[in-house]
């Protein structure tokens, strides 16, 4: 007689799962991870001028740009993870697991398991190096917990973006296709100027109503400002409402996927 | 030579056939330089008011010419991820097989990178007219500019077919677009040479993409600077890099 799995057990199964196969490909981790770095590091150096401008918060653009490879990592695991549950569509693993007793909630969570992995590795190594290139943050050790809590919050945001479109797309090929559009989401943001300081006016309003720009500004907050209960109520916020909506419309894509005859 | 301009003519006309049955080919290379043409121009345009700060034809110009010089690169390296996929499809061996003169690919390939991204510079210049870009330059000194970009084209798309054909699997997509993008991006990209601080000053000053960018904004704004450089540092490059896409289509032939 076979013992009943729980849900948790399951979800654990296939996060354990999705970890180690986020963890066997270093080309998954180094290539998502270095990209954001080296735009920080020349932007952070070529555009160090621009704190010069009237009404710039702070006089020192590293600090000021150090959220940009929090939330283009993020991106990069949304990526990764539609990615590799897109492979187990493509693969037939889904419908193989349709054979066991699996449950779709649990195949839908535990993916994200491995997105979790990568953005704890993420957003650890953007803090040491901020930290290592001198940017102080002003919010002090508390903020730095919140930084990194906010952080996976809208990396397991994005993952679950990442999710719902491989679960409805169904190749991996559609997906990376999809990036360049993520991609837009964060350069037309107030990501690399803040909108106060933006010139162009619809520039200014396209920033203004991205999502994306509360998210960097949140986490720049914290390094740059201290604590700004709005600015961290928005981010956390709209962090939590993409996962919600993501994961709510995910869920029937993945039943329909796991369909039992 | 007849055989060396057949194979190359073939190459270039399957090349252009794929980008027009297959749009998802050109969009990524059209969109990519709309996008940087977009977020640079429009959302960094306050970067003109720091002082000292001197460009006549304004921030719109000064981005186009990183643009358009940018779409040209990506133009080839794109065609590198082409010539990766006809790798893995077994579509490039087959061509080896029935090809009289095989350095005919090379310069097929490089024939379609160019053609395509003709394409693109047209719509991104466009663009640019369309978002207001002030052009000072006369008809000689555009030539110039075009010059440029189809200098810069040709020499990354001899570095991405060689790569491409070194390895031949489109896992190399990152080893051939990254260096080209960090390259790029180590050239004064947003303010003047002279106002760029520390080590991106120190970097850009010996980059070479250095000359030609700031060669490509002096003939837009009509007041040419560095254009013998930046030619003979493209003319370099692609030399060195033709050396290097023949080495690859060599361990192509070696690898069967």
């Amino acid at each position: 007689m076979t013992r009943q799995t729980s849900l948790i057990e399951q979800v654990g199964a296939v996060a354990r799962r999705s970890a180690k196969g986020v963890l066997r490909q270093r080309a998954l981790i180094i290539f998502p991870m270095l990209f954001p770095l080296i735009l920080f590091a020349i932007n952070g150096s070529s555009l160090s001028r621009v704190t010069e401008l009237p009404g710039f918060p702070t006089h020192s653009y590293r600090a000021f740009l150090l959220a940009f490879p929090f939330v283009q990592g993020a991106m990069f695991v949304s990526i990764s993870t539609g990615t590799s549950l897109a492979r187990d569509v493509e693969t037939g693993f889904l419908n193989r697991l349709a054979l066991t007793p699996l449950r779709s909630e649990a195949m839908l969570f535990g993916q994200l398991g491995g997105a979790f992995v990568l953005g704890c590795v993420q957003a650890v190594v953007y803090l040491l190096v901020g930290i290592a290139t001198g940017v102080d943050f002003v919010s002090g050790v508390g903020g730095v917990l919140v930084l990194l809590t906010l952080s996976l919050t809208i990396s397991f945001a994005f993952a679950s973006l990442g999710g719902l479109l491989a679960l409805r797309l169904g190749t991996g090929e559609a997906i990376q296709g999809i990036f360049p559009l993520l991609f837009v989401t964060l350069f037309l943001s107030s990501a690399t100027l803040p909108r106060n300081v933006i010139g162009t006016a619809w520039f200014r309003e396209v920033a203004t109503y991205n999502p994306v720009s509360y998210m960097v500004e949140g986490l720049r907050s914290l390094v740059i400002q201290g604590w700004n209960a709005q600015a961290l109520e928005l981010a956390f916020g709209l962090a939590l409402a993409l996962a919600a909506v993501s994961l709510a419309l995910a869920r029937p894509a993945m039943r329909s996927r796991l369909a039992r005859a | 030579m007849r055989r060396f301009f057949s194979v190359t003519r073939a190459v270039a006309w399957r090349s252009i056939h794929n980008t027009i049955v297959n749009p998802a080919i050109i969009v990524p290379s059209i969109i990519f330089p709309l996008f940087f043409l977009v977020a640079f121009a429009g959302g960094l345009s306050r970067v003109s008011d720091i002082p000292n700060f001197h460009y006549a034809p304004g921030y719109t110009a000064f981005q186009f010419a990183f643009v358009f010089l940018q779409s040209a690169a990506f133009g080839g390296v794109f065609t590198g991820f082409a010539v990766a996929r006809d790798f893995e499809s077994g579509f490039a061996r087959r061509l080896m097989l029935g090809a009289p003169r095989r350095s005919g690919i090379i310069a097929g390939y490089a024939v379609g990178a160019f053609l395509r991204w003709l394409v693109v510079a047209v719509i991104v210049t466009i663009a640019a007219l369309i978002a207001g870009m002030h052009v000072d330059g006369n008809g000689i000194e555009l030539s110039g500019l075009i010059g440029l970009g189809i200098g810069m084209n040709f020499t990354a798309a001899l570095w991405a077919i060689g790569i491409a054909m070194f390895l031949r699997t489109e896992q190399a997509g990152p080893l051939i677009q990254m260096p080209v993008f960090v390259a790029l991006f180590l050239a004064p990209v947003y303010v003047p040479l002279s106002l760029l601080t520390g080590w991106v000053h120190a970097v850009s000053s010996v980059n070479p993409i250095t000359a030609v960018l700031e060669a490509g904004r002096g003939l837009l704004a009509g007041s040419p600077v560095k254009v013998a450089l930046a030619f003979a540092a493209l003319a370099g490059a692609a030399a060195l890099l033709g050396v290097f896409s023949r080495r690859g289509l060599a361990s192509a032939e070696r690898a069967g």
